[in-house]
């Protein structure tokens, strides 16, 4: 006996033709902009972690033998200080290396060089507050009164909004994305409907319900979203590992705080099944509303 | 059971009942005004009428393609004006309805087209493909099966079309100039197709101006409409009804 396939009640129904290609290019342009919000956020999370217990104190001093009492004062009292987990004096050497590209080789006889601050790298146990701040103050400033108390994440506070802002931005970019291909999906959606009418009403009135009819609909978009889903996908990856490793090669250690974690990957991966969903979604809220309106 | 053997009270054990019915489409005049029956289980109607009385009309409301604009439609029981539109389509596979342009699915083939119904209705695929080709044979399209409807005959296309409206066995088979489009062999081939299937019970409605085809099946009862208002030449729709008269009689009345 010959086994037959049910051929399905709408054969044109397939939303052919450029669909496919559409929620291909939304999906590749989606997964782009939330590898970089991704990467923006474990960027921003990184350094934060990094430096939000960290402070930076420099004795302001012209007098270097007097810069160097306060300093060894300093330092022995934030070792003793419960709250600091770590405190180092930056050595001249390294302050020097630091501040050549601006200042050029210092002379040897320090009479002769641009005086600069002693400085001692502070890692607390926690975040630094603006009160443990005003009380590291108000004890070095009996014994070192030129020292001057910066938290890290003070200067960086400009860099984190912009960072932000970036964030908010892609988050806002993929909501576009989602809401244009929704769009494209309900034009696509109509224009199916319009060509399979008759038909439609010939299933309508043979007693095929409303829900049957939005079924073939979303399978259809369904099968779309998902060969165009998987087409973006590949795209977005490629892209963003051709950017992850340009950006790699910088060589800078923010830059490479930015990378992406497997969460986010997996994350990135799973848009185009989010891109499923809202096709397959979008059409079926397209097919019935067009279909409430006949008996 | 002959239909109206015995005395009814009205509408009791009806299958179709239209109470003042009118119907106008947007803000023209009523295309159907005041139109009252009942229609019996098993009997044989046939719907006359000038083009452009309102018969197509009157089968749209028959075959829930639409709500009057007034009046109350119950059909198997319930009333259908209030019946709430996601509850239609139980209803809709109740009734067979062969179109005037027959309405065949194009990209379908005459196997699946006449299988449409039953797949509707979530038929398993197992228990489709004995029933269907017994019905193609039963039309005489057999041969045909895998024929699209652009390949296939004008009354080749009717009888697909009659093999579907039929296929699920509907409590009411509706019919809108089902011999409009064919020689009259075939129109008399296709009514023998009707009575056969009225036979085991179906209510047989058939619309038609070919007064001929009425004296072919001396039992039915007729309906005739003129300019969107029903009369009964056949008392069929009165209560309560006088005798079955021959339907060839009372049209010639």
């Amino acid at each position: 006996m010959i086994r037959r396939r049910n051929p399905g009640l709408l054969r044109q129904a397939r939303l052919a033709g450029p669909m496919p290609w559409v929620i291909a290019i939304m999906i590749a342009i989606t997964v782009m902009a939330a590898a970089a919000g991704l990467a923006l956020s474990n960027l921003a999370d990184n350094a934060r972690a990094e430096i939000e217990g960290g402070l930076t104190v420099q004795i302001v001093e012209a007098a270097p033998a007097e810069r160097d009492r306060q300093a060894e004062v300093a330092l022995a009292l934030l070792t003793n200080r419960e709250e600091v987990a770590e405190a180092r004096r930056v050595s001249d050497a390294e302050l020097a290396a630091l501040l050549e590209p601006w200042l050029g080789a210092q002379p040897v006889a320090e009479e002769d060089a641009i005086p600069i601050p002693a400085m001692i790298d502070v890692r607390l146990r926690g975040p630094a507050t603006p009160r443990q701040l005003a009380d590291l103050r108000t004890a070095l400033a009996a014994d070192a009164p030129a020292a001057r108390i910066d938290a890290q994440a003070g200067w960086l506070t400009p860099v984190f909004d912009a960072i932000a802002s970036l964030q908010w931005l892609a988050a806002g970019l993929v909501v576009l994305l989602a809401a244009t291909s929704a769009a494209a999906v309900w034009l696509a959606a109509r224009s199916a409907l319009g060509t399979n009418r008759e038909t439609i009403e010939i299933v309508h009135l043979l007693g095929g319900t409303d829900a049957q009819i939005a079924r073939i609909f979303q399978r259809s978009v369904g099968i779309d979203a998902a060969v165009g889903g998987l087409a973006g996908l590949a795209l977005g990856l490629a892209a963003t590992v051709l950017l992850g490793r340009q950006f790699a090669q910088l060589g800078s250690g923010m830059v490479t705080g930015g990378g992406l974690g497997p969460s986010d990957w997996a994350l990135l991966a799973a848009i185009p099944l989010g891109g499923v969903v809202l096709a397959t979604l979008t059409a079926r809220a397209t097919v019935l509303s067009s279909l409430r309106r006949i008996l | 059971m002959p239909p109206f053997a015995s005395p009814r009270v009205s509408g009791e054990g009806s299958i179709v009942q239209f109470d003042n019915v009118g119907l106008r489409y947007g803000t023209d005049r009523e295309v159907l005004s005041d139109i009252c029956f009942t229609l019996y289980p098993g009997s044989f109607y046939f719907l006359t009428g000038a083009s452009g009385a309102g018969k197509t009309s009157l089968l749209r409301l028959l075959y829930l393609a639409q709500r009057p604009s007034r009046g109350v439609i119950r059909m198997f029981g319930t009333d259908l004006i209030t019946e709430p539109r996601h509850r239609l389509p139980a209803f809709r596979r109740r009734i067979g309805v062969v179109f005037q342009d027959f309405r065949l699915v194009p990209h379908l083939s005459a196997f699946d087209n006449v299988a449409l119904p039953l797949r509707v209705s979530g038929v398993p695929e197992s228990e489709i493909r004995k029933p269907v080709a017994d019905m193609l044979e039963w039309v005489g399209l057999d041969q045909r099966s895998e024929a699209r409807p652009a390949s296939l005959s004008g009354g080749e296309q009717q009888r697909v079309a009659i093999a579907r409206a039929v296929i699920a066995r509907p409590e009411v088979l509706v019919a809108d100039e089902p011999t409009g489009n064919v020689d009259p062999e075939l129109a008399l081939k296709l009514l023998r197709l009707f009575e056969a299937l009225n036979r085991l019970g179906t209510t047989v409605v058939v619309a038609t101006h070919d007064l001929h085809l009425l004296r072919k099946v001396p039992e039915s009862l007729i309906m005739r409409l003129d300019r969107g208002r029903l009369s009964d030449p056949t008392g069929a729709l009165r209560y309560p009804p006088r005798p079955i008269e021959r339907a060839t009689e009372a049209v010639d009345v």
